[in-house]
């Protein structure tokens, strides 16, 4: 939230031709729409794969995220320390990189599930699975 | 010859396990089964002779008498181990090894040996040479019989126990064989099982035994608990450190006494368990010649007299044993004089020259009780013999009033009868004199007790009766009026079609050349014991002199003969006595029974009360039998009702109580605990409808809620963000639309 505060506070001071630019907020609306794309996908698919390729893409719109404020901060660096703010510009494409390795592992995880679920019972429509109630 | 002893019973042992495992299976003839059974017995006998000889003239000289162990070797004096004897119960090892405290029981150690002495071997005599005739008549006497194989599979087993009782070197051996003859018996009195009073005398045989092998056991074990050994040789020097009991005195050797002479009423059938005997002559007639007449019977003497170092401790036990003897000779004669049945007669006769062995025994004579066994073996077995011949000339027949004029019919066996006749009434020189008149004059003159004068009185009675009852049986088998036709034409239709012919006939010459043989050893084998007085102070009682070495003596007490016997003028009057009634009985039964045959009815009339008497067998039967197994009976009644009113109320009462208990307790369980519980559980499923609602299992609703969740939070925690971000980028595009 506090960036989305910096975002705001920055925003009033950029003269209006600047912004056609790619901006900050055009990366976060790509991230946004990924997200609610993936949510959506989630939600309403049967097909288990799908549902994990869907997972993939809320992922991979938090790293867009993440990577988009990691290089807005680096570029705005002097500005915001001006402003009392200081933020490491490298903590983005870290973690970035850590989810990226545990989307990986999910998805092995989650593949061989599938796999041994598919083997038992010859589906893998996720309405169909619903023994965790048990 | 003497190491040879071992395979005295085991010959014997064989020829029971070839007939009676091979018998039926490769269906054996007549001919192989009866060579298997008599030519074990055979070999059995010829050992029992070698040895004898062996025993007699080297063994006894060099060993002062002394009897031989099969577990001591003679020629080496060491320990012979197997075949000769072998430890058959090492109880006092285990004991040990246990690591119990050393008590009685760490000399517990039975050994599996046979004693040969002078007595063992007179016994042994008996039992083979007897055994081994009556096999010989048995193969003629059972020809035809379908349970052939089975007789003589018995007949071997019985051989094998009672070599097993007269050789065992100690108590238990001696048990094994007390028990495996009355085992036997049994068997053979049940012979023919589908006979209904054949196997109800078997039973009654057997059930009697019991009582009186209580008291035997219970005596072994005392023998072991005062003495630490059942070895024979051991106890006849033990028992020398105690004490003569005197009369009226009853301690730990008269209880001993006591326990073995219950067991030997038991088995030689004195009063008051003398009642099997005459029953079991529902058995086949070698069986009564055998076991119930020459062997078995006589079981009861021998293990007195081979015990004769404890009796002779107890004056008080003595005179019970004496009294006992005399009294059974005496009512037993009684009997006999009223029976009709053959085999009954002789049966009684039986009981009652055992009466008097045990009146012998009982005086302290018990070399004259051995000595009527070994003479009454040969007379009696003829005897029983002879009327087995009759029977089988007669198709079966055994009541004497259906018989009458067989001497021309029958011969052999008429004149070989009449031998035994003459040995049992006693008249000289025949085998039965010599030892009856033994026993009368040993009773006379006793000084073991006093009163032997009376028992010798009852004694002579019972011999004049003999002399009658027996003369009684010849005449009305062998002489007078032929009954057997009519008679037999009678019960024909009863008798099915078996019964053709009504002609006597001889017996064949496997039955008569036992008669023979057994009618010369009546006449004869008493002249062994010809007692001084007869032969003029001239000392040649062989068979004293033999058995002497077995008797232990006590004291001075013993009225007992030494080298020098000293005559007394009484004797001769008593053997004149003797011979006088004996001949005096004789004449009564002619007199009775050829001459005047309207007498002996007369009589009975007369003597009603005393002849309903004796031919009801003084009631005894009746009181054991019906008042006894009566009283039984009702005394289990009582105890039943005690259990089905008491106990078994007790039992159902307390299951009662514990169902109700159960149906109350049920009830308050289902009612009261389920429902509560069950109570629970509606309230929980109630309660719970709407949030099972959600629970649908299907995560996709979940993750939808989840995402909801998330929105309301981020809504709720960031709306003023969110105002201000929508206000901005909607001024935003205002202004970018200006």
């Amino acid at each position: 939230m506090s960036s989305l505060l910096a975002f705001l506070l920055l925003q009033q001071d950029q003269p209006f031709l600047k912004r056609f630019e790619p901006t900050l907020v055009h990366f976060l609306m790509l991230s946004f729409l990924l997200f609610v794309v993936g949510v959506a996908g989630v939600l309403s698919r049967r097909n288990i794969i799908i549902i994990f390729m869907s997972i993939e893409l809320i992922l991979n719109a938090v790293n867009l995220n993440l990577v988009a404020f990691s290089r807005y901060f680096q570029i705005n660096q002097e500005v915001l320390r001006a402003k009392g703010l200081f933020i490491d510009s490298l903590m983005g494409p870290v973690f970035t990189i850590f989810i990226i390795v545990v989307a990986a592992a999910e998805a092995a995880v989650g593949l061989g599930i599938v796999i041994a679920m598919f083997r038992n019972r010859e589906t893998v429509a996720i309405d169909e699975i619903d023994m965790l109630k048990w | 010859m003497l190491k040879l002893v071992w395979l005295i019973p085991v010959f014997p042992l064989v020829g029971f396990l070839i007939n009676f495992l091979l018998g039926k299976k490769l269906k054996l003839s007549e001919k192989a089964i009866s060579t298997v059974a008599c030519g074990t017995i055979l070999v059995s006998l010829l050992l029992t002779i070698g040895a004898f000889y062996d025993y007699a003239a080297n063994y006894a000289p060099a060993h002062d008498n002394k009897p031989y162990v099969t577990s001591i070797d003679p020629d080496t004096g060491e320990k012979a181990g197997f075949p000769h004897s072998f430890t058959w119960l090492p109880g006092g090892q285990a004991h040990n090894s246990q690591g119990k405290a050393a008590g009685a029981l760490s000399n517990f150690d039975i050994e599996w040996s046979y004693q040969i002495d002078q007595l063992s071997l007179v016994m042994m005599f008996i039992v083979t040479f007897v055994g081994f005739w009556i096999h010989v008549f048995a193969t003629g006497y059972m020809h035809g019989d379908k349970g052939y194989y089975r007789f003589f599979a018995y007949l071997n087993l019985f051989m094998f126990m009672m070599l097993l009782l007269v050789m065992g070197s100690n108590f238990l051996i001696m048990f094994i064989g007390w028990e495996g003859v009355g085992l036997c018996s049994y068997l053979l009195i049940g012979y023919y099982f589908d006979r209904q009073e054949a196997g109800d005398a078997s039973k009654k045989a057997f059930i009697v035994n019991r009582i009186g092998d209580f008291g035997f056991a219970l005596a072994i074990m005392g023998v072991f608990a005062a003495f630490g050994t059942l070895q024979f040789s051991e106890l006849a020097e033990l028992s020398a450190n105690y004490d003569v009991e005197k009369l009226w005195t009853f301690g730990l050797m008269s209880w001993i006494a006591l326990g073995l002479f219950i067991g030997a009423t038991g088995k030689s059938a004195q009063i008051p368990l003398y009642i099997w005997l005459p029953d079991a002559m529902a058995g086949p007639t070698p069986v009564s010649a055998l076991i119930h007449a020459a062997t078995m019977v006589t079981a009861g003497v021998f293990m007195v007299t081979r015990t004769n170092f404890i009796f002779q401790r107890s004056v008080t036990m003595m005179m019970i044993v004496a009294l006992v003897g005399c009294l059974t000779a005496f009512v037993a004669a009684t009997i006999g004089i009223t029976q009709t049945d053959i085999k009954k007669v002789l049966a009684y006769s039986t009981v009652s020259q055992l009466g008097y062995m045990f009146l012998g025994c009982g005086v302290g004579a018990f070399v004259a009780g051995i000595f009527h066994v070994f003479t009454h073996a040969f007379f009696k077995a003829l005897l029983f013999l002879g009327s087995g011949s009759v029977i089988h000339g007669l198709h079966h027949e055994q009541e004497m009033p259906r018989m009458g004029g067989l001497a021309k019919y029958m011969p052999t066996t008429y004149k070989t009868m009449m031998v035994g006749w003459l040995a049992i009434c006693g008249i000289i020189p025949f085998a039965g004199f010599w030892s009856k008149d033994e026993i009368l004059w040993k009773t006379f003159s006793t000084e073991v007790f006093g009163g032997g004068k009376i028992l010798w009185a009852i004694g002579f009675i019972t011999a004049g009766m003999t002399a009658f009852y027996m003369t009684r049986l010849m005449w009305m088998t062998f002489k007078g009026e032929e009954r057997f036709r009519k008679a037999h034409h009678d019960s024909h239709d009863s008798h099915g079609d078996d019964h053709h012919t009504v002609e006597p006939h001889e017996s064949p010459p496997s039955m008569t050349l036992p008669l023979v043989v057994l009618a010369a050893g009546s006449a004869v084998v008493g002249l062994i014991g010809m007692s001084p007085a007869i032969t003029g102070g001239v000392n040649i009682n062989w068979f004293e002199h033999w058995l002497d070495p077995v008797i232990v003596k006590v004291g001075e007490a013993s009225g007992h003969a030494t080298a020098e016997h000293h005559i007394e003028p009484i004797e001769y009057v008593l053997i004149l006595l003797s011979l006088a009634v004996a001949v005096g009985g004789i004449y009564l039964g002619r007199l009775f029974y050829e001459k005047r045959t309207e007498l002996a009815d007369i009589w009975a009339a007369k003597l009603r009360p005393l002849y309903t008497l004796s031919f009801n067998k003084w009631y005894w039967d009746w009181l054991l039998d019906v008042k006894g197994v009566e009283a039984g009976k009702a005394a289990n009644n009582a105890l039943w009702k005690v259990d089905a009113v008491v106990v078994d109320g007790g039992v159902n009462g307390s299951a009662w109580l514990t169902r109700i208990g159960a149906a109350i307790s049920g009830w308050w369980d289902k009612w009261v605990i389920d429902l509560a519980v069950n109570a629970t559980g509606w309230i929980v499923r109630a309660g719970s409808v709407i949030f099972r609602a959600f629970q649908t299992g299907a995560w996709q609703n979940y993750a939808l809620l989840f995402t909801f969740g998330l929105f309301i939070i981020v809504f709720l925690y960031e709306r003023t963000v969110i105002y201000s971000t929508i206000k901005s980028l909607w001024g935003m595009i205002r202004g970018s639309g200006n």
